[in-house]
């Protein structure tokens, strides 16, 4: 028997783990997280579970000890995904016999993954965060399910970023656990937040140390437990730089294991042996880790530019250049290179009759095994999108020689493969997926006729039968446009219009589409959400022999996806209305900490400096925008698309200098801060008194759920965030709206003319980041700043978009508020058009499209939450409420209104 | 009463055997199953042996008197099949709470005859939680690998029924057993701990579970020592195997289990493996042969009988376990 001094962390799948002293570094395979793999995110949305079933049986054929399942996205309904995936992976016993750690920022899916799974599994994670109350209950419900359970060095006041509060929070959790819960200890497993070194702030200097000395100090004081992370986090700083971060996450492990760290997540292939760091560089990189010197950052970068240098020096190659013509064209095709692009293509009109065989010929060629890579995934659209850069400046130095030879032989006419009206419909300015799908499609030899954005339906039609195009496509972002859409798909039917639809944009879905848009035309319909199907989904419509088939076959498989759709949507409950207000989120208004704006009133920002947003930028919307999903700055390091990741993260952070060097967008911005009240459960009143204007209040209406939900669990509205006028306690709200676009147009038109497609959707894309960046930075203005409720909050980026402030803002047309009409109360309130020259479209779209616009609610108790389905009494009364007709409220609700 | 944990480092604990092999001899007919409370009840009863203790409350105290008397210390309640899921196929659920209750009231009666007539050998009720018919984490239809026929919640609350009647009519522990899916007996075991803490009482819990065939694993496909380590967040009196196989095969299996485990072990295997009759003929001095090899090698702390075992079992193996000292027993894992 053993010693019984030593307990040992025991898990289980169909066989044991046990993680003792002895046992090598438990490596967690985390590739079955939709948050990290944008592989598994998509297999997971398309509910493509065979394939998301593969990933996971290779992780562990490839020596994933633990693996991680995490199912946190919004578009995922995440408890339904968890608890089938999970189902399915028991049922697969080579994935099964290792341990699984159930992982969720959301109480409830840990908890649905823990009754399906019977073996003992780590839950990632619990902390402090929510107060100990909450630490507890989850805990003693953790231990009766039987698991083990991360804790995160995170409490009330924040996430631990220091040695200090590291290992304050731990033995305060430990304490807790053991003590008060009865938690084994050596089930409790701590992830004492690794963060990034050599960032050149002082205050990071000794990130890497404090993390290593804490460990340290958890394993000697708190008996038992574990210590684990994620790695690379350490080495933020030199993203691009694999040689130093490899070293740097050698050492730093190297270090945190000898302190007792024993498990955590590390990509196999960004780590070099210990011993085989070049002593100059471990050298450097230990002076970092271990901050032994002052300079040691300064250092560790001159040493890392001679590292890049070297890189990059045996880059440029140019050997391709001795190859013959037609490789040459296919290269500077697959790479993007359009430097000697005009002269190759010179050589090859040269050596052929007719300048248009250039094109069928040398370029179609080179075309095709960019779609082929494309459609094998070996290349990414941002490498696409470079693709047709070039090809589009060969066509056009041809252009002249081809018209020229038209003039000679008239009778010849060049057959394209189809044309393709695309728009983006009527209300709506958002455009970058549509530009990126015509892209792609001109580049495989399909004329676009792109109509551009807000295009009235009429136009479209008129448009189609005009240029007799082959397919319409239609775009769209907001809500309002899904009904566009569907209107738009009707009037076709009307007109007898035969030409396949297709549907993209970030609200469509295949749901939506089967649903709601293909019973309404009896032609084609197709949902293409990512531009590497556009291609072959055109393909399949316009080609002869696959037409027919194709069509009948899509439609059918609508039909049969719209069947099992409406059969799997569950009938859920609802409340009425008076039963969810009587339900509503109670705040103890005496006991609440309400403070007064320290600047009351509206106030316009002219003219920020856009440097000042560089921080505040989330990237991960950015890649996601080029089909390249993963968080950032993890993608830049994925298996899959981190080469291509970095690649486009260094052209837009060019173009991000360029904007910024040349003041190339102007950032502007009205917030107002102001007295308010809840009034009538719902409303929230405003009052202006201060502000000299005829109307002196104004009223938001908020919305508020109404499906029936566990006990206990309150029906949230916006207005339950503010103190009610009974309460005699007065609270305030506030409003905003910020854009960088002003500018954003002009320059991509410049870049189209140029014909730098690329350069023109990269502008937008990085206008919409700034945008968001701008929300942020101002965010944080306003509540240290303007309102001041939150005088000493100290959050870095990542904490940022994490949202672990207090406080939130959401915007109308979003989950919490979905009613895109608020904005007309934003707009006629802070005279947002007047003043700052945002415009709202017939579809209640902001224009220029780089704006955000919502509301502040300062209230610690506020946070995010989505409206869900509401029934119709809610709708009635909403109607009422606003002075509208229920009619209009049942068409901009449409989304959110509950079938019966 | 003496504590079972005190008695438990002093000597070998012995089990009883099978219930369903003893009431086969009664050659009970449909109208005994139905006695006189259901005798218009809707669909046939026979074969369902927990309810004898409602309709044949006689023949069940007999059982329980005839396995003490061969000197079991422990009796098992009437009440493998009792929950609301598994009691669904006669249509008994509303029946649960009585079924369990009176199971347990009758073996306390008969136990508490054997206490008072031996004070020096308490003797013991355990109340049998079975595996249901149903299984958590396996899916009953094979085109559908993802699809289950029961869910935790559900089992959580059937098997908290059957826990609340097995202790209100008197159940000393409670013995959670057959475990051939380890979710099913963890819905159990969560559902035990909730009734400890509503009720504010610690209870002994024995856990045992089935290795079903020659690989080694349960039913949902675990190791000896996986099953045992998903099990060990609950604190227990002793964990095991019984069922499926008999005495020998189980001799692997427990030795991982008697290495790798703090608590006290069980074990009550079947009387051999059944023969092309599907009968077991194992005989009481066949069995009690391979038995001493577990307590020669000191094993186990608690064993008995499973499928085909009867008193004679019962009394060789009683007569052999006196002759050795139990596993020594840490108090923590």
């Amino acid at each position: 028997m053993k010693k019984s001094n030593l307990r040992f962390l025991k898990l289980s799948g169909l066989e044991p783990l046990i993680i003792t002293p002895e046992s090598n570094f438990v490596n967690v395979g985390e590739r079955t997280n939709v948050a990290g793999s944008k592989k598994f995110l998509r297999l997971i949305k398309e509910e493509n579970f065979e394939e998301a079933l593969d990933v996971a049986r290779n992780q562990v054929e490839g020596g994933a000890q633990i693996i991680d399942i995490n199912m946190d996205d919004g578009l995922i309904d995440g408890k339904e995904a968890m608890v089938r995936y999970l189902n399915l992976v028991i049922a697969e016993p080579d994935i099964a016999r290792v341990p699984i750690m159930i992982d969720s920022s959301k109480w409830d899916i840990i908890e649905a993954g823990l009754q399906v799974v019977q073996g003992k599994c780590v839950v990632n994670s619990i902390s402090l965060k929510e107060g100990e109350a909450e630490f507890k209950h989850h805990a003693k419900l953790i231990k009766r399910y039987g698991a083990a359970v991360i804790v995160m060095a995170f409490d009330e006041v924040g996430q631990a970023d220091n040695y200090e509060r590291r290992i304050e929070i731990a033995k305060r959790s430990y304490d807790i656990l053991v003590n008060d819960v009865g938690f084994p200890p050596e089930d409790i497993i701590f992830d004492l937040n690794i963060f990034p070194v050599a960032t050149g702030m002082d205050e990071h200097k000794l990130n890497a140390l404090d993390f290593i000395n804490a460990t340290k100090w958890v394993k000697e004081n708190l008996p038992h437990c574990s210590v684990s992370g994620g790695v690379s986090n350490v080495s933020f700083s030199f993203r691009g730089n694999n040689p130093v971060r490899e070293a740097m996450h050698s050492v730093f492990l190297y270090h945190a294991i000898k302190a007792g760290m024993n498990m955590g997540i590390v990509n196999p292939t960004m780590l070099e042996i210990y011993d085989d760091i070049p002593k100059d560089l471990l050298e450097r990189v230990e002076d970092v880790v271990l901050n032994r010197r002052d300079d040691a950052t300064e250092r560790l970068l001159d040493f890392a530019e001679t590292v890049v240098g070297k890189a990059k020096e045996s880059k440029v190659d140019l050997s391709w250049r001795e190859e013959p013509l037609q490789n040459r064209i296919t290269r500077a095709l697959v790479k993007g290179i359009d430097q000697y692009v005009e002269e190759d293509v010179e050589e090859a009109r040269q050596s052929v009759d007719k300048p248009i065989e250039v094109i069928e010929g040398h370029l179609m060629t080179g075309m095709n095994v960019v779609g082929d890579l494309f459609g094998s995934g070996k290349m990414f659209l941002p490498q696409v999108v470079k693709s047709a850069r070039v090809m589009k400046k060969a066509v056009a130095y041809l252009l002249p020689f081809i018209e020229e030879e038209k003039l000679k032989n008239p009778q010849i006419e060049d057959k394209g493969n189809g044309k393709i009206l695309m728009a983006t419909v009527k209300g709506d300015v958002h455009d970058i997926g549509k530009n990126i799908v015509s892209v792609v499609l001109a580049c495989n030899n399909y004329e676009i006729v792109d109509m551009g954005v807000m295009v009235p339906p009429e136009k479209i039609i008129n448009r189609a039968i005009e240029e007799n195009v082959d397919v319409i496509g239609l775009s769209g972002l907001i809500t309002p446009s899904l009904d566009e859409m569907v209107f738009l798909a009707k009037e076709m039917e009307r007109q007898n219009f035969k030409v396949p639809l297709l549907i993209g944009g970030a609200t469509t879905s295949k749901a939506h589409t089967a649903v709601k848009i293909d019973t309404q035309y009896s032609n084609a319909v197709v949902h293409v959400n990512d531009a590497s199907r556009a291609v072959t989904v055109v393909g399949d419509l316009l080609q002869e022999e696959s037409s027919e088939g194709y069509k009948s076959g899509i439609k059918l498989e609508y039909e049969e996806f719209r069947t099992k759709f409406l059969k799997r949507t569950k009938k859920k409950a609802y409340k009425t209305i008076q039963a969810a207000r009587e339900n509503k989120f109670k705040i103890d208004w005496l006991g609440a900490e309400i403070k007064k704006p320290n600047a009351l009133g509206s106030h316009v920002i002219e003219d920020l400096d856009l440097k000042k947003l560089v921080d505040f930028i989330d990237w991960s919307p950015f890649f996601r925008s080029w089909d390249l999903h993963g968080k950032y700055p993890a993608i830049l390091e994925d298996q899959v698309v981190g080469e291509q990741a970095k690649e486009l993260f260094k052209d837009a952070n060019e173009m991000l200098q360029k904007v910024l060097d040349e003041r190339l967008l102007k950032a502007k911005a009205i917030f107002g801060l102001f007295p308010a009240n809840t009034i009538n459960h719902d409303d929230v009143e405003v009052s202006l008194v201060d502000e000299n204007r005829d109307k002196e209040t104004f009223i938001f209406r908020t919305l508020r759920q109404q499906l029936q939900r566990k006990e206990g669990v309150s029906d949230y509205a916006l207005a339950d965030f503010i103190a009610p006028k009974n309460s005699g306690i007065q609270d305030y709200v506030g409003c905003f709206c910020v854009s960088t676009g002003f500018g954003t147009a002009d320059l991509a038109a410049k870049y189209e003319k140029e014909l730098d497609d690329y350069s023109s959707i990269m502008i937008k894309a990085i206008a919409d980041r700034l945008a968001e960046a701008f929300a942020e930075y101002l965010h944080k203005e306003v509540r240290v700043k303007h309102w001041g409720y939150a005088g000493k909050e100290t959050l870095n980026n990542e904490e940022l978009i994490k949202e672990a402030y207090k406080g939130i803002r959401p915007a109308p047309g979003y989950p919490a508020c979905p009613d895109h009409l608020e904005k007309l109360t934003i707009w006629e309130l802070l005279k947002v058009e007047e003043r700052i020259g945002v415009k709202l479209t017939d579809g209640l779209a902001m224009w220029p499209a780089a704006s955000v616009s919502g509301y502040y609610f300062g209230n610690e108790k506020a946070r995010y939450f989505g409206l869900g389905k509401i029934k119709e009494d809610q709708v009635q009364d909403y109607a009422d409420r606003k002075g509208i007709s229920l009619e209009k409220a049942m068409k901009w609700l449409a989304p959110n209104i509950a079938d019966d | 009463m003496s504590n079972i944990q005190d008695i438990l480092k002093e000597r070998i604990l012995v089990l009883d055997g099978a219930m369903g092999t003893m009431l086969q001899r009664y050659k009970f007919t449909e109208e005994d199953f139905r006695g006189e409370r259901f005798k218009d009840w809707k669909s046939p009863l026979q074969g369902n042996n927990d309810l004898l203790s409602l309709t044949q409350p006689k023949a069940i105290a007999e059982v329980h008197r005839k396995y003490f008397e061969a000197g079991a210390d422990i009796v098992e309640t009437n009440t493998f099949s009792g929950t609301t899921i598994a009691m669904a196929d006669y249509g008994m659920e509303e029946l649960v709470y009585d079924l369990n209750f009176e199971s347990a009231r009758i073996a306390k009666e008969v136990a508490n005859e054997f206490t008072k007539r031996e004070p020096h050998k308490p003797r013991f009720v355990a109340g049998s939680i079975g595996p249901t018919n149903k299984t958590a984490s396996m899916s009953p239809d094979v085109n559908d690998p993802g699809y289950r026929a029961v869910s935790f919640d559900e089992l959580r609350l059937a098997y908290k029924q059957q826990v609340e009647a097995l202790l209100d009519g008197g159940s000393d522990l409670l013995l959670v057993e057959t475990i051939f899916d380890t979710l099913n007996a963890k819905a159990a075991l969560f559902a035990i701990e909730e009734v400890k803490e509503e009720r504010g009482v610690e209870l002994p819990i024995m856990v045992s579970g089935t290795i079903t065939d020659a690989s080694g694993r349960t039913l949902s496909g675990q190791t000896a020592e996986a099953f045992l380590i998903s099990i060990s967040h609950i604190p227990i009196l002793s964990v095991g195997f019984n069922c499926a196989l008999g005495a020998n095969q189980l001799v692997p299996h427990l030795e991982v289990i008697s290495a790798k485990t703090g608590h006290a072990v069980s074990a009550h295997p079947n009387a051999g493996l059944p023969n092309a009759f599907g009968e077991y003929d194992e005989t009481p001095q066949q069995m009690a042969e391979q038995i001493k090899e577990y307590v020669e090698k000191g094993l186990v702390n608690i064993v008995g009988g499973c499928c085909g075992t009867t008193p004679e079992h019962i009394k060789a193996i009683a007569d052999l376990v006196k002759q050795f000292t139990p596993r020594g027993i840490k108090d923590k894992n």
